[in-house]
């Protein structure tokens, strides 16, 4: 593993507001192509770490270095080479589907010739291509949420941070949604993502698990309930989050 | 006997279906889950039995009282916690709870007994702000308030969404504890785990109840075999065993992937000399009893 190109490198990280400390001393590689899971109790300080991975946000103290570029000075050519998607916010609804394919290739900086090509593809790997002009509010949610993560790769980004992206979502949908992870991941891109599913952890090649704003415990699934003698990621996250391991 | 009881609901928001023909019932001291992704219907149905949202057709009492005439009485009898954050932000801990008994006309001191246990948790923090509680003790506070009148039947709309898996444990052996003293709980949820955690559970999808039983019922009847196949490469798989002609269906689930044979005519020994003439290492099959997903997946199938 030590041999492939590492597209995240976080190496002594803080984050303090006032007498808090959010992140504490995170340090931690994440691999190209490699899908990683980020996981942590609400209140763990994942969202702030997400943040400052993202360019949004800049560390206290400590280094981090993502797709070459640092946090510090470069958070413009960060966010030029990431993706982002959520639960909470994912698509313009009052906009069509071919909108907002447009919309945010021209927010990533896509040309208008890239982003006809584009969505041309996406159409047509999605089977959207009657859909084009419909309101994304008229699409079921299923479509909703495939769409979505395609959009959040349209532009060919390094890495793309997927926050709790399957919350409530029927079971088939959150399966397929995973497909699409699997598949960009083995095209090359970086899939970063957190979620409360804990089955859905299995899915991630490492897992980290942050608790009050350190990383507690990273390593693949397996090797985790290995080390903490549980069967499950679940009995892993509530053995770390509890301190039961203490 | 029956607390909640509903025949023949329907409810459409001009073109779209939210419940079409729901019917069921919840016995006393009972916790009754409906588990179901967003847009099942969930909120619609909670809502009209709170006495918040009219049914277009149907019918449905509440400890007996009917939910559109005597609406009045089944307030004083409910708690309801919705699945949207409702409470003043602006106001403390301590005055949300407050404000909330005094609608009700008790006192904190007087139910103290029955919201002990949810409430000492979060005591410490009684002068801070609603809107500042992390979501964990948002869900306490919200829970608290929904019991402070001693409800009859609690009503709880997804309280466990977003909530990380160490708060969601905690939080259904409250629930448990507040079955125990006899209140009845009527509860959504999109995590198909929690299922096993309720007495008898709802599966909802499109605004249709696909099954109702018992949770162990319900993947006992789900009538088919499953394996739980894995190798060192999960994507490919995927991809092989949905193109194995007998394949019937194929998930992924945590490090296995699930899968049923059409006619439920499965051979563990050809299916491993195929995956194994594709390149698979380290493959491992096994059999395994369903679990919920599995079920509701295949009641999916069967219902579109």
């Amino acid at each position: 593993m030590s041999t492939r190109e590492k597209i995240i490198t976080v190496s002594n990280l803080y984050k303090k507001f006032g007498s808090f400390t959010a992140n504490d001393n995170l340090t931690f590689d994440v691999y190209k192509g490699e899908i990683f899971g980020f996981l942590g109790a609400n209140g763990a300080g994942k969202t702030t770490a997400i943040k400052i991975l993202c360019g949004l946000s800049k560390p206290t103290s400590g280094k981090a270095i993502i797709a070459g570029f640092d946090v510090y000075t470069q958070t413009e050519a960060i966010k030029n080479s990431i993706g982002y998607m959520s639960q909470k916010f994912s698509l313009y609804e009052d906009l069509t589907v071919a909108e907002n394919i447009r919309f945010f290739g021209g927010i990533y900086g896509m040309t208008r010739k890239d982003i006809k090509i584009k969505t041309q593809l996406l159409l047509d790997k999605l089977g959207l291509q009657d859909s084009a002009k419909k309101l994304i509010k008229d699409l079921p949610l299923g479509w909703r949420q495939k769409l979505a993560f395609s959009i959040a790769i349209v532009h060919d980004p390094k890495i793309v941070f997927l926050d709790e992206p399957t919350g409530g979502v029927d079971p088939i949908t959150r399966r397929q949604f995973w497909n699409q992870i699997y598949e960009a991941a083995s095209e090359g891109v970086t899939v970063f993502v957190t979620t409360h599913y804990m089955d859905e952890a299995e899915y991630c090649d490492r897992v980290s698990i942050m608790v009050d704003g350190r990383i507690a415990a990273l390593d693949t699934p397996q090797k985790l309930k290995e080390t903490f003698g549980a069967d499950s990621m679940n009995d892993v996250f509530i053995k770390l989050a509890r301190g039961d391991n203490k | 006997m029956n607390t909640v009881i509903v025949e023949n609901i329907h409810k459409s928001y001009k073109k779209i279906v939210a419940l079409e023909d729901i019917t069921f019932s919840v016995d006393k001291g009972e916790i009754f889950g409906f588990i179901g992704p967003d847009g099942a219907g969930k909120t619609s149905l909670f809502r009209i039995l709170v006495t918040l949202l009219l049914p277009d057709s149907g019918k449905a009492t509440v400890m007996g009282l009917d939910v559109v005439k005597d609406y009045k009485k089944i307030r004083k009898m409910v708690g309801y916690m919705p699945g949207r954050f409702s409470l003043y932000q602006d106001l403390t801990v301590e005055e949300n709870l407050t404000f909330f008994a005094t609608i009700f006309s008790t006192t904190i001191q007087e139910n103290y007994h029955l919201i002990k246990d949810i409430y000492s948790q979060i005591e410490p923090f009684k002068d801070r702000r609603a809107g500042a509680l992390s979501g964990g003790m948002k869900q306490k506070l919200a829970l608290s308030c929904a019991l402070i009148h001693k409800p009859e039947v609690l009503f709880l709309d997804e309280p466990t969404t977003g909530v990380d898996a160490v708060s969601r444990k905690e939080f259904w052996e409250m629930l448990k504890s507040l079955r125990n003293a006899g209140i009845t709980i009527v509860v959504s949820t999109p995590y198909m785990d929690e299922a096993s955690l309720c007495d008898r559970v709802a599966l909802i999808q499109n605004g249709s109840i696909l099954k109702i039983d018992k949770p162990d019922l319900i993947t006992s009847s789900f009538g088919k075999n499953i394996l739980a196949i894995r190798s060192s490469n999960i994507h490919k798989l995927l991809n092989d065993l949905s193109n194995y002609p007998a394949c019937d269906s194929v998930f992924p689930s945590g490090q296995y992937v699930h899968y049923t044979a059409k006619e439920n005519r499965i051979s563990k020994e050809e299916l491993e000399k195929y995956l194994t003439a594709l390149g698979h290492q380290q493959l491992e099959i096994n059999s395994i009893e369903p679990n919920i997903e599995d079920c509701f997946m295949s009641l999916m199938n069967e219902a579109s």
